[in-house]
């Protein structure tokens, strides 16, 4: 076991040395890697800090359920109880018919005009402030329809439909960094393809004689899938860099913007779990590019 | 030990570089293979470490039914066969040690083992004090050298060379043979592809004459 990990070690090292042997062209090959990943881990970590901004808006969804005329109390009393005990629910509130009156005139000013009305013609009503688990605009739909069916509400509405579309242009957003993220994955593969490529080309006549002497095309792919794996890692920290230097710029203008809108806001740099998603993404394109290019070229060379 | 049983090997171009080959070699045995260029020598040696494949006929090797060998099995085939090439194929980016270290490595053989027996297998052909220096730093005969100690380092019970002196003036060329003819007394069963008639008169082996793809001499055990 230890003979076999020495043996990994020694190839390993070798594979440095292969890259170390043209920095010029290693160092290309890693800078490309390393804005390649970059791109989509910017717009992970936007849409990151985007999610995070509404969740810590003061605005947070609630549903108005308002109730029919003349509902009796302990019906009301019930279905606040039932709604308050519902998993969408952070907090209720219950505002009679009286209270709701009483709001109206302070806020309208029509105060003396409602006094000739003879009976209060506004319904009580609950208010349901939405749980943070629950901000999901689908649940809360589900939530609203769910309530309107009680023979009790005569409408229910959910407030700050804004949310809604925010929640749908994130997702579209989130979807488009997962195509984009994609389509550079890919742009990963053909590069370290490529080298792998070039660098078996070179490799030719040693391949040959490697072959010659009995070696097995695995023990001949090795190196050039450890040359794959270190580009693609290296690759990763070059974007790792170029993402902590960009969030770093952004981060100055994001907070005088949001100091506008009144909000306490600090942009989340790049994290562990980021740091941890780009090596192991750099590292598995890597090897796949790699196993990809030496397998196909690999077949291609027979001792002549 | 290497028999050929009426091989044929016709390549895709239509060039028919060998017809009903037949001879045996024993184990243990040295032999040379002559004939003019293109007469099929490198031919015969490229059917035994399987680079090319049969067209007719069945070839065995050590035992094993070389014709018929799956391409995974190959490799095996290749670390059981020493083989030492005219132009040496010494990877020039790696030093002597570790140029005569690969099939060895490539085998899997452990570590101190290696640096064991690369240093005997340079010690038999007088390299050891040079283990360090890169194949360019070396004269002719020496690269050769250097080529034979990687040929024989796995020990393996067959050591083929296709011209291996072809490059070397008469002494070095006489030299290198008679490392091939120690090789022999150790045991092991070699075949030569030479045109140097000279050695044949020299070490008086058996010898087998191809023209034109055909065996004309040296398919029964006759010697001289």
């Amino acid at each position: 076991m230890t003979e076999y990990l020495l043996r990994h070690v020694q190839v390993l090292l070798a594979s440095v040395g292969q890259l170390a042997r043209a920095p010029g062209s290693t160092l290309m090959t890693v800078c490309v890697i390393g804005i390649t990943l970059a791109l989509p881990a910017m717009l992970y970590l936007l849409v990151d800090n985007a999610k995070s901004v509404i969740r810590n808006w003061q605005g947070r969804p609630q549903v108005s359920v308002f109730l029919k005329q003349n509902v009796a109390e302990q019906d009301v009393l019930s279905l606040q109880q039932e709604l308050a005990r519902r998993p969408e629910t952070e907090s209720i509130e219950l505002i009679t018919s009286d209270e709701a009156l009483e709001e109206f005139k302070t806020r309208s000013g029509f105060g003396q005009a409602l006094d000739i009305l003879s009976e209060n013609p506004l319904p009580a009503s609950i208010v349901i402030h939405i749980s943070d688990d629950a901000g999901d605009p689908a649940v809360i739909e589900a939530l609203v329809r769910d309530i309107e069916t009680r023979p009790e509400v005569d409408l229910a509405q959910w407030d700050l439909a804004w949310v809604k579309r925010l929640h749908v242009i994130l997702k579209l957003v989130q979807r488009a960094v997962i195509v984009l993220a994609a389509l550079l994955g890919l742009a990963v593969i053909i590069i370290v393809s490529n080298t792998s490529r070039l660098a078996i080309l070179n490799r030719r006549d040693e391949i040959e004689t490697m072959k010659l002497i009995g070696a097995t095309d695995g023990f001949i792919r090795r190196p050039f899938l450890y040359g794959g794996v270190i580009q693609g890692v290296l690759g990763a920290v070059c974007a790792i860099i170029i993402v902590s230097v960009c969030l770093s710029l952004l981060d100055g203008p994001i907070a005088e913007l949001m100091a506008l809108y009144h909000g306490g806001f600090a942009m989340s740099g790049i994290n562990p779990r980021t740091i941890s998603m780009l090596l192991v993404a750099g590292g598995v394109l890597g090897w796949l590019a790699a196993r990809t290019a030496v397998g196909r070229h690999l077949r291609r060379i027979e001792p002549q | 030990m290497i028999q050929f049983a009426q091989v044929s090997k016709r390549y895709e171009s239509g060039h028919e570089a060998l017809r009903n080959v037949s001879f045996f070699l024993e184990k243990r045995e040295m032999a040379f293979l002559i004939g003019r260029s293109g007469a099929g020598k490198s031919t015969l040696l490229k059917l035994i470490i399987r680079v090319e494949n049969v067209t007719q006929g069945q070839l065995i090797v050590n035992e094993r039914n070389v014709t018929r060998m799956k391409d995974r099995h190959i490799p095996r085939l290749r670390r059981e066969i020493g083989v030492v090439f005219q132009n040496h194929r010494l990877l020039h980016d790696r030093t002597v040690f570790d140029n005569v270290a690969l099939p060895l490595v490539v085998s899997g053989v452990g570590h101190r083992e290696i640096g064991r027996r690369v240093r005997a297998a340079l010690d038999k052909v007088d390299l050891l004090s040079k283990e360090r220096l890169y194949p360019i730093m070396l004269s002719g005969g020496e690269q050769q050298r250097v080529g034979i100690a990687r040929a024989v380092v796995n020990r393996p019970p067959v050591l083929l060379a296709d011209e291996p002196t072809g490059n070397l003036d008469p002494l070095l060329s006489d030299e290198i043979m008679d490392i091939f003819h120690q090789f022999n007394q150790f045991g092991v069963t070699v075949l030569v592809a030479t045109h140097e008639y000279r050695h044949i008169d020299r070490l008086r082996k058996r010898v087998l004459e191809l023209d034109n793809g055909r065996l004309v001499r040296g398919a029964s055990e006759e010697h001289g």
